[in-house]
């Protein structure tokens, strides 16, 4: 009975005049078309700025061409004659963004595991937003800590720092490694009641390699000086703990978004849960993974104020290219550090080249997006289809 | 687009007469003296509210042609004006008359717990050019040197490359090595926390946390400078066209430095007036 009064009422309402329906319309196309120009104003503002850096970037190839520039590592925009070989600073820029990831991923993935997969509900609903807060952070407090309090203690103690550092990281590592492999191993070489004593062999074999390993490269590490703080190493760090809350918190969604049934259905084939992370859902998050590092890498690439505070910013490359231990530049520091005083009156060369530089970190981000939106894509796709 | 630009200068003419008597004096050039530009144009204001200053700041090189094409009346250059800008001045019918409100010098810093306290500026230059790489060399510990420069924008960084790096006409460039950072109180930092750290840095930031070498034997001082003794120091420029018109506000402006009060602002920010001579 209400059920047919309500529907009654209901008819009543959806019934327009023919004025009301226009109003509507007018109103509903106003709307429409407010709501799309705001959202062409974000699409534009990138096309603006493509064409604006690009704009300021060509005089520059266009008066000085482009092989000094890629290839030469001679950066003395100041002085006359001027030179303005950019390689150094381009592979410096490469090195502390190379750091940023090693130190990002495997800590960000391990993190993003543990907050999906090992943790109680509870403890994760802490945990996760503590990590958030990181992102929080301003830039320069980074940079500050960096060169205040960090750049200092690898001088003073830096090789105890690396092999401490090294101790605590490697030992559980190589554990897990050693009494995992020693089960593979021994599964795939022999059978039967020969199993048990091929399995204390092999691990046995790995562990005293595996010590040997730890013993060496600690007395390495414990032997090295380091003359100066502000260095690739520092700043890579740095970048790694700053790229980590973008890891952690997309790859958790891709980690979560493999679902239950997945974990489920692994879990009733008899997979212990180390099995079910390693076998199923790490490939299965896999593409989503790979978009968090590399939106970690951009947001550790396109980072300005550490860098310019800690990486030391000396146009060269370091020797061998490898050696964290040494200061290096780039690209982003170069541009916030001459900035100030390139004179723009004049349109200069050394104006431009910063120009030149903003067009290829943008250029590189453009890939970066691009390769990480399309892994995404054919992994949801890849999901959604089998 | 013409009428755009004559109604734009109308509105300004108009401006200009409504306020009254009021003189503009526009300073354009050198970053180093900037502060002192700035500092006095405050001062000035403060004491003439009739008189506008505006203090720009787009190097020295922009400082010369500002004067030379009559967009400022003064200039400032923290080097003297080069034979080209000189002629071109000329030509133009513009005679520069170089004032020299205040000197310069920039103490090279060590840790304190550094042995060495004396340098020539030629080793400071071969240390900066990379070839001097380990204290050692210069009688220090067995460490290698980690050099310490101002970026390349820095008014300090073009005195220190003058006078250093360009000595007896080198033209030996810093080497690839170098570290940069962005201020003066940013070296200090570097060197007071890094015990083989070399660094320049202004006057007005030794401390005790920082060991300011002698170089070629004398120590970097306020009287050292002035008496032109200590040899990183120079002569910073202002340039007017002709000499300016005994009474009229750019002649008290640019005279500033002679007074007291002028004296003390180019103090209080760190540089050496030009009236230390003899104490």
């Amino acid at each position: 009975m209400s059920d047919i009064q309500t529907s009654h009422y209901n008819t009543g309402d959806l019934v327009l005049s023919r004025r009301a329906s226009i109003r509507k319309q007018v109103a509903a196309i106003l709307g429409q078309g407010l709501l799309f120009s705001i959202t062409s104003v974000a699409a534009l503002a990138v096309l603006f700025i493509f064409y604006f850096i690009a704009r300021d970037a060509w005089p520059f190839f266009h008066s000085r061409g482009i092989v000094e520039f890629f290839t030469e590592t001679a950066w003395y925009p100041t002085r006359d004659p001027s030179r303005f070989g950019a390689l150094a600073i381009f592979v410096g820029s490469g090195l502390v963004t190379l750091g940023a990831a090693l130190v990002a991923a495997p800590l960000g993935i391990a993190a993003a595991v543990c907050l999906s997969d090992v943790l109680p509900f509870s403890l994760r609903q802490i945990i996760k937003p503590v990590i958030e807060i990181l992102a929080a952070i301003p830039s320069v407090a980074y940079g500050f800590f960096a060169l205040v309090v960090f750049a200092p203690l690898l001088q003073n103690s830096g090789s105890r720092v690396l092999s401490i550092a090294w101790w605590a990281l490697a030992t559980p590592t190589l554990g897990i490694i050693v009494l995992a492999g020693g089960d593979i191993l021994a599964e795939k070489f022999a059978s039967g009641k020969h199993f048990r004593s091929a399995r204390i062999l092999l691990t046995g074999i790995m562990a005293l390699t595996s010590i040997w390993l730890l013993v060496l490269v600690g007395r390495v590490l414990g032997g090295i000086t380091i003359t100066t703080g502000t260095n690739a190493l520092n700043v890579s760090i740095l970048l790694g703990i700053m790229a980590l809350p973008t890891v952690v918190s997309v790859s958790e969604d891709a980690l979560q978004a493999a679902g239950r049934e997945l974990r489920e259905g692994s879990y009733a084939l008899g997979a212990t849960r180390a099995e079910t992370i390693c076998r199923t859902i790490l490939p299965a998050a896999g593409s989503g993974i790979f978009a968090a590092v590399l939106l970690g890498v951009m947001r550790a690439l396109g980072e300005t104020m550490v860098v310019w505070m800690a990486s030391g910013n000396a146009a060269q490359i370091p020797t061998p290219w490898f050696n964290f231990l040494q200061p290096v530049r780039t690209l982003t520091a170069t541009i916030a550090g001459d900035m100030g005083e390139a004179d723009h009156v004049t349109g200069s060369d050394r104006y431009h080249v910063l120009f030149a530089m903003g067009l290829c970190l943008l250029a590189f981000c453009f890939v970066c997006n691009l390769a990480a939106e399309w892994v995404v894509a054919r992994q949801r796709r890849k999901l959604g289809g089998e | 687009m013409r009428n755009t630009i004559i109604t734009a200068a109308l509105v300004t003419l108009v401006g200009t007469a409504s306020v009254g008597a009021q003189e503009n004096i526009v300073i354009d050039g050198s970053t180093t003296v900037g502060p002192i530009a700035k500092a006095f144009a405050e001062y000035y204001m403060k004491q003439n509210p009739g008189v506008n200053i505006t203090v720009s700041e787009s190097g020295s090189g922009n400082g010369a042609k500002s004067i030379m094409n009559k967009t400022c009346q003064i200039g400032a250059m923290s080097r003297f004006m080069k034979e080209g800008e000189f002629k071109a001045a000329v030509d133009n019918g513009v005679m520069p008359v170089a004032h020299v409100p205040a000197l310069d010098g920039l103490p090279i810093l060590v840790h304190p717990s550094n042995p060495v306290s004396d340098l020539t500026v030629e080793q400071v230059r071969r240390i900066y050019m990379g070839e001097i790489k380990n204290w050692k060399e210069v009688g220090g510990p067995d460490s290698s040197i980690v050099v310490i420069s101002r970026d390349t924008n820095s008014g300090t960084y073009e005195t220190f490359y003058g006078l250093v790096m360009e000595h007896k006409g080198s033209k030996e460039k810093i080497a690839g090595s170098a570290e940069y950072v962005g201020s003066n109180g940013a070296v200090r930092q570097r060197v007071q926390s890094t015990p083989a750290a070399i660094g320049y840095a202004g006057l007005g930031f030794v401390d005790a946390t920082v060991k300011a070498l002698k170089i070629n034997g004398v120590a970097p001082s306020e009287r050292t400078v002035g008496t032109g003794e200590y040899p990183i120091a120079r002569a910073l420029y202002m340039f007017t066209d002709q000499y300016p018109e005994m009474g009229s506000h750019l002649y008290r402006f640019i005279t500033l430095y002679l007074t007291p009060e002028g004296q003390e602002i180019i103090k209080t920010i760190g540089f050496v007036p030009v009236t230390q001579y003899g104490f």
